[in-house]
């Protein structure tokens, strides 16, 4: 008897053992791991402050010998980066606007109102999903150009107005839960489903409306391909074109040219690390509605 | 008496009726307004070009002055003629035979030792998604950086550990592994993707394992790793869809996209570009276009097909 009691919390005591090295182990992954993803930040961070005599020194310094913190400086006034960050800033907050507003819309339609063929439109939303973007480039970019919109903001604006098919699922997918009781009774009280998508769905909603806007806020934010395609005049680049010209200007000047990068990149950081909790919230949605 | 009584009712009825009728009528008329948007988009924005270069690309269209009916020599001229449309197709093959593996196993591989239960899965949970929300040009930059031969980060540490790296963005043979490598380090996102999914399995099914004796190998094999299929399918698909598209970085790490050292970055999407927007042979990157989306549309058929070997759904007995 007692040594079945032996050999049972021998056991446990090992398993505990296991259990504990494995945890060592793992944590010593993660912690190399996560050195190793953030090692780039890093050298970004570094490199823009030294010199450019000590960037070519062998072997290279990890932390700066002198912090030259005017690269900064220096870099925002080599090119017109202040015009370059309020186009971004008017593009981004015209396509945030516009996808809130017309995803918000779709996806209600889609979760709360009921009419025909709907579960077929809907398939074909997630459909367009499989569309390789740059098979309606070319001919988005025909349509544009006869609608005079070159070298405008239009074209990258007013897509964001049709919705996307990931949003309208990911909001959709949010809408779903609102209990359908709600609607009925608002609509027994005399209220049709602009009203109640408005009033109703939308501030119930705010967390995945969040999500949507962080992510498109990002989109936007990082579109290189859009003002590539559309923007020519100088005074209408966007700071991804204004970074890709700015690095043809002054080849390998690597400090200024990781000091601009950190800055256009800094935003996006930021905002990271402030909502990272609707960034988590729109990938568990998404997940778990495949899984 | 009797006769006035049930016309009465029966008037209520058809009131009742045409009522329910006059509703019904009224929310699908709503439904199609909110819908209105997506129809708009979906008809000028994706159906429309869609179909719109499927015919161009039997054509010479060059946007300004000719769009004449040439049949199938656009096609004939790709596959016969253009070498730089084989070796595009090969570079895109490459890149994505080896990014897509690479980063999906390295992303539940991760997700799994987030899923652990170590203390602090939250903070690391967090580093690693950040790459993952980085991307445009100052990310291309940073790697040109990293990526420089004596200078740069990667081959600073390689050296550490005895290693002499190679010239990557300037060697042909290394290019589009340091592209691959630039692909690893934003795996955060699948990562979230399949760590949101493993938080999903039942505590009890691994206990229930654990007291018939099955080890980690085994747990791993035989409950997460099934669990986790539909959410693998899912990132494949798209991950294939994306990987095919790669375009961005070959665009800004070489010089104003001329595709590198001996064409080695010349993806298909770049090849495309040039001729759409370089030469305006429209009619013929719209054709390359069609190429990649039917290569696209047959590889998603063949992993849907595959899909019910391999892709476990919860409450389904198999």
């Amino acid at each position: 008897m007692s040594t079945f009691a032996d050999k049972r919390s021998s056991y446990f005591q090992s398993v505990k053992v296991r259990k504990r090295i494995m945890q060592i182990v793992v944590t010593t992954i993660l912690i190399l791991g996560s050195l190793l993803i953030l090692s780039p930040v890093w050298w970004m961070l570094a490199t823009s402050l030294k010199s450019m005599r000590e960037i070519m020194q062998f072997p290279p310094t990890f932390i700066p010998e002198d912090f030259h913190f005017q690269n900064y400086v220096e870099t925002w006034k080599s090119a017109p980066f202040t015009r370059y960050t309020l186009n971004t800033l008017f593009i981004t907050a015209c396509c945030v606007i516009g996808s809130v507003f017309s995803n918000s819309f779709v996806a209600y339609g889609f979760a709360k109102v009921k009419f025909r063929f709907k579960n077929v439109l809907f398939a074909l939303v997630l459909a367009t999903m499989m569309i390789p973007g740059f098979v309606t480039m070319i001919p988005q970019y025909i349509v544009f150009s006869k609608l005079g919109w070159l070298n405008t903001y239009l074209p990258l604006i007013v897509p964001s107005l049709f919705g996307s098919a990931f949003f309208i699922f990911l909001l959709r997918q949010f809408f779903l839960t609102i209990p359908n009781e709600l609607i009925e009774a608002a609509k027994i009280d005399g209220a049709n489903h602009f009203y109640i998508w408005w009033k109703i769905a939308v501030p119930l909603a705010k967390p995945a409306i969040a999500t949507v806007a962080i992510f498109s806020f990002n989109g936007a934010w990082n579109d290189f391909l859009g003002p590539l395609l559309y923007v020519n005049d100088e005074s209408l680049y966007s700071l991804q074109i204004g970074l890709q010209v700015f690095k043809g200007e002054i080849s390998t000047q690597w400090n200024y040219l990781m000091a601009g990068s950190l800055m256009v990149l800094l935003p996006v950081i930021v905002l990271f690390f402030i909502f990272q909790r609707y960034f988590i919230e729109g990938m568990n949605i998404t997940s778990g509605s495949k899984g | 008496m009797e006769k006035v009584e049930r016309t009465a009712i029966s008037k209520t009825k058809t009131k009742k009726a045409h009522k329910h009728m006059t509703i019904q009528r009224k929310e699908e008329l709503q439904g199609f307004v909110f819908l209105t948007p997506w129809i708009i988009g979906f008809l000028f924005i994706t159906a429309g070009p869609l179909l719109f270069s499927l015919y161009a690309s039997f054509t010479n269209y060059d946007v300004t002055s000719q769009m004449e009916f040439i049949g199938f020599e656009n096609y004939i001229k790709m596959f016969t003629q253009d070498s730089l449309f084989w070796t595009s197709l090969y570079n895109t093959l490459y890149y994505v035979a080896f990014s897509v593996p690479l980063t999906t196993a390295g992303a539940v591989l991760l997700a799994v030792l987030l899923n652990q239960g170590v203390p602090g899965m939250r903070f690391y949970r967090t580093i690693f998604y950040l790459p993952a929300v980085l991307s445009g040009v100052g990310v291309y930059l940073l790697w040109m950086q990293l990526l420089a031969p004596s200078t740069g980060l990667i081959n600073t540490l390689l050296a550490f550990v005895g290693i002499q790296g190679p010239a990557w963005l300037f060697d042909p043979q290394w290019t589009k592994p340091a592209l691959i490598f630039m692909k690893l380090w934003s795996l955060g996102g699948g990562m979230l993707l399949y760590l949101a999914s493993l938080q999903g399995v039942p505590k009890t099914l691994y206990e229930a394992a654990e007291i018939d004796g099955a080890n980690a190998f085994h747990r791993f094999r035989h409950i997460t790793l099934p669990m986790i299929t539909p959410v693998i399918f899912f990132d494949l698909v798209t991950s294939l869809i994306g990987g095919f598209q790669v375009f961005q970085e070959a665009y800004v790490m070489t010089e104003s996209g001329n595709g590198g050292p001996a064409n080695s970055l010349v993806f298909f999407n770049l090849h495309m570009w040039n001729n759409a927007f370089e030469s305006f042979d429209m009619g013929y990157a719209m054709g390359m276009s069609w190429v990649l989306f039917v290569i696209i549309l047959i590889l998603t058929l063949i992993n849907i097909k595959l899909a019910p070997r391999w892709v476990h759904y919860e409450g389904e007995d198999k």
